[in-house]
């Protein structure tokens, strides 16, 4: 039935590692993840896990212990935010190209500068097309399943991609909320063992790992890279019907909100759904058909899935908490409309810009974009596509 | 939504506002509420003005922003009265709880026009006689308890004297005086207006 | 605003007034001081004044935290910390 516990973000991201008790961690602190190698190697000191915990001396060592012991046939795990994530950058494309199925903890904050240590989600945004899979968390509850699930996804032999867990800076990673957890033995018989197929300590069968791939191969592996992302959702939602049996929480590839007879839908990710919630409550009250899609798998994106899913809605908001700086609105907007255009439905859609730096969005602001929508719905057009919610006018 | 509590802490860095937002939450999440506690990162340091949250429901809370329009406020150091805007937002029919040995028409007059409730206690001096040394969070924690109502007194002594072993296992000493200093704000408390 | 938040002024730090952080607050006692010069070096903030003739003044409480290192620095007991809050 679950352990009723309080947590922030990064104790339920802690606790998840320390229940699924990995081979290696390896981490160097960095606002506002620090908490979570903190805490891990107190589980490490109290022995409480037999990891082995590497202190690095930076991130790009982080990520690079994390690919040699994940080649080695280890389990591995991290945690990072922002300009960490940046440092780790080139690594983060040896780990996907290597198939390695690394599990990161990524507490989203912008990446600098000027600098900010708080919340947005320009660090994600940055390595969206670097090969990993991408799962966000709208609380510390969901930080918690979607760490606990992470390793049957991407340890899965049709995928064998690592994966990153996104949860917000601040707004959920230190925020102490209610949370259920599950007892460490089904933990452990959920997550089960690692048993990778190839590695490099068998010593019955010595292999190379990360050749020269010339013009004659990368493109194709580049390919079976996509292909494997392809067979990802497949797998996260296998995943999610055995963890639902076992918690009774369901998962999806996102997250319809009310949404089946909506007119106006607002699709965001992280924290941002839970005030949406709450707007989109009132909204109904009202007689508003007001409806949220929230996006929990961003990679592999669910492009038929999320066309099928907003293609009777009358007017669109995608919400990025990261700014694409192209001049045409954010990743997922631009990930949405191509998936509704691919799909051909066509909804008058709009971009907001929003929270970035962790400026504080509010009720009172996502009622005012479900607003606009409403405008939209009955002039049938849209005046202007890219546009930004919270942002002050200039001094 | 009605019966969510929402309480705003103004402290300044250094004097537990932080720890005392999350120890509230502990408590009532042991009276088996949904609770939020987080503090608003800005510069963290000494002295410096800082604010922290709490949310209180019998359900589930989705809402993750800052609160502006709360039920309670609770001022841990009162130099802060004439420097922080403390009563924004504040609900007409919520209350005040400010740490302080200032009467009613002082009050009034730094927390221009605000015309809701008012309530005070001497936290220095319950902190200086039940721990020796100034801890205003303990007695102010005590204090919002009381105010906001938000769970019976017993629960709430029993709950943090749990809490306080659990938090000082390595100095046990100072748990009977943490434990005091509850008992001690819980009485000392007074409403003004 | 400036791109990027480029600051094109020197001695900046002047307009970030860090006394609202204050909770105790320092008095000077002039008869008592020695004028040694052990206060002001210590100071966080640059917040003891020191004129023409290198002597001390009292406080910029602009500035002031409140820390009370001059206090405890001064042999002269010069420098007492008094609660803060105006009467």
């Amino acid at each position: 039935m679950g352990i009723r516990e309080r947590l922030s973000g990064n104790e339920a991201a802690a606790t998840a590692m320390k229940q699924i008790n990995p081979d290696v961690v390896a981490a160097f602190p960095i606002t506002p993840s620090t908490e979570i190698p903190q805490y891990f190697s107190t589980f490490v000191a109290n022995g409480t896990v037999d990891t082995e915990f590497v202190a690095v001396e930076s991130e790009h060592s982080a990520m690079s212990a994390c690919v040699g012991a994940e080649a080695a046939g280890a389990r591995a795990m991290t945690a990072t935010s922002a300009n960490g994530l940046s440092f780790m950058w080139e690594m983060i494309y040896i780990a996907s190209s290597l198939r390695l199925p690394i599990v990161m903890s990524l507490v989203n904050r912008a990446v600098s500068g000027p600098l900010n240590i708080h919340c947005d989600h320009s660090d994600a945004m940055g390595v969206r097309d670097s090969g990993w899979i991408m799962l966000f968390s709208e609380t510390n509850q969901e930080a918690y399943d979607n760490l606990i699930m992470a390793h049957r996804i991407a340890e899965n032999k049709d995928v064998l991609l690592p994966l990153m867990v996104c949860q917000d800076g601040f707004i959920t990673s230190h925020s102490i909320e209610n949370i259920e957890l599950i007892e460490d033995d089904k933990v452990k018989e959920f997550v089960g063992t690692y048993k990778p197929e190839h590695y490099l300590l068998n010593d019955k069968e010595p292999i190379s790992i990360g050749p020269m791939d010339v013009q004659a191969y990368l493109f194709e592996h580049k390919h079976e890279q996509a292909e494997a992302m392809r067979n990802t959702k497949k797998v996260i939602l296998e995943v999610a019907k055995d963890f639902e049996k076992m918690t009774g929480r369901k998962y999806e590839l996102f997250e319809k909100y009310k949404t089946e007879d909506a007119d106006i839908v607002v699709v965001c990710m992280n924290s941002t759904a839970g005030t949406s919630k709450v707007v989109v409550d009132k909204l109904r009250e009202q007689g508003i058909k007001a409806g949220l899609l929230k996006v929990r798998v961003f990679r592999p994106f669910p492009v038929d899935e999320i066309a099928e899913a907003l293609g009777n809605a009358k007017a669109i908001a995608v919400l990025d908490k990261a700014d694409s700086l192209n001049g045409a609105g954010g990743a997922l907007f631009t990930d949405v409309t191509s998936a509704m255009y691919v799909n051909k439905k066509q909804v008058p859609t709009v971009s907001y810009i929003y929270g970035i730096g962790g400026r504080d969005t509010t009720e009172k602001e996502i009622d005012s974009v479900y607003a606009d929508l409403q405008e939209i719905v009955k002039d049938g057009r849209v005046e202007n596509p890219y546009r930004y919610l919270g942002l002050k006018e200039e001094k | 939504m009605n019966d969510m509590i929402e309480i705003r802490w103004h402290g300044r860095g250094g004097q537990g506002a932080k720890t005392a937002s999350l120890l509230l939450a502990d408590a009532a999440f042991n009276t088996g509420k949904y609770i939020q506690g987080f503090p608003e990162y800005g510069p963290e340091r000494m002295g410096a003005p800082i604010t922290a949250y709490n949310r209180i429901s019998n359900t589930p809370i989705r809402i993750h922003s800052n609160i502006y329009d709360p039920d309670y406020v609770v001022v841990v150091d009162d130099t802060l009265l004439g420097v922080v805007d403390v009563t924004a937002g504040l609900k007409p029919d919520g209350a005040i709880v400010i740490n302080t040995t200032k009467d009613i028409d002082y009050l009034r007059k730094v927390l221009k026009g605000y015309t809701g409730g008012i309530y005070t206690i001497d936290a220095r001096k319950v902190s200086m006689e039940t721990l020796g040394k100034y801890f205003p969070n303990t007695p102010m924690l005590a204090a919002i308890v009381k105010v906001a109502n938000i769970m019976e007194e017993d629960d709430f002594l029993k709950d943090m004297e749990g809490s306080f072993k659990h938090k000082f296992a390595k100095k046990p000493e100072v748990i009977d005086g943490n434990m005091q200093a509850l008992k001690v704000a819980l009485k000392e408390v007074k409403k003004l207006a | 605003m400036s791109i990027g938040g480029n600051i094109y002024k020197a001695g900046n730090a002047r307009e970030f007034k860090t006394g609202d952080w204050r909770s105790i607050c320092p008095k000077y006692i002039p008869e008592k001081c020695k004028q040694c010069g052990l206060c002001f070096p210590v100071c966080p903030e640059d917040a003891i004044p020191v004129n023409k003739e290198v002597k001390r003044e009292d406080f910029n409480f602009d500035y002031c935290k409140g820390c009370g290192i001059c206090a405890k620095v001064c042999p002269f007991g010069a420098i007492v910390m008094e609660e803060e809050g105006e009467e």
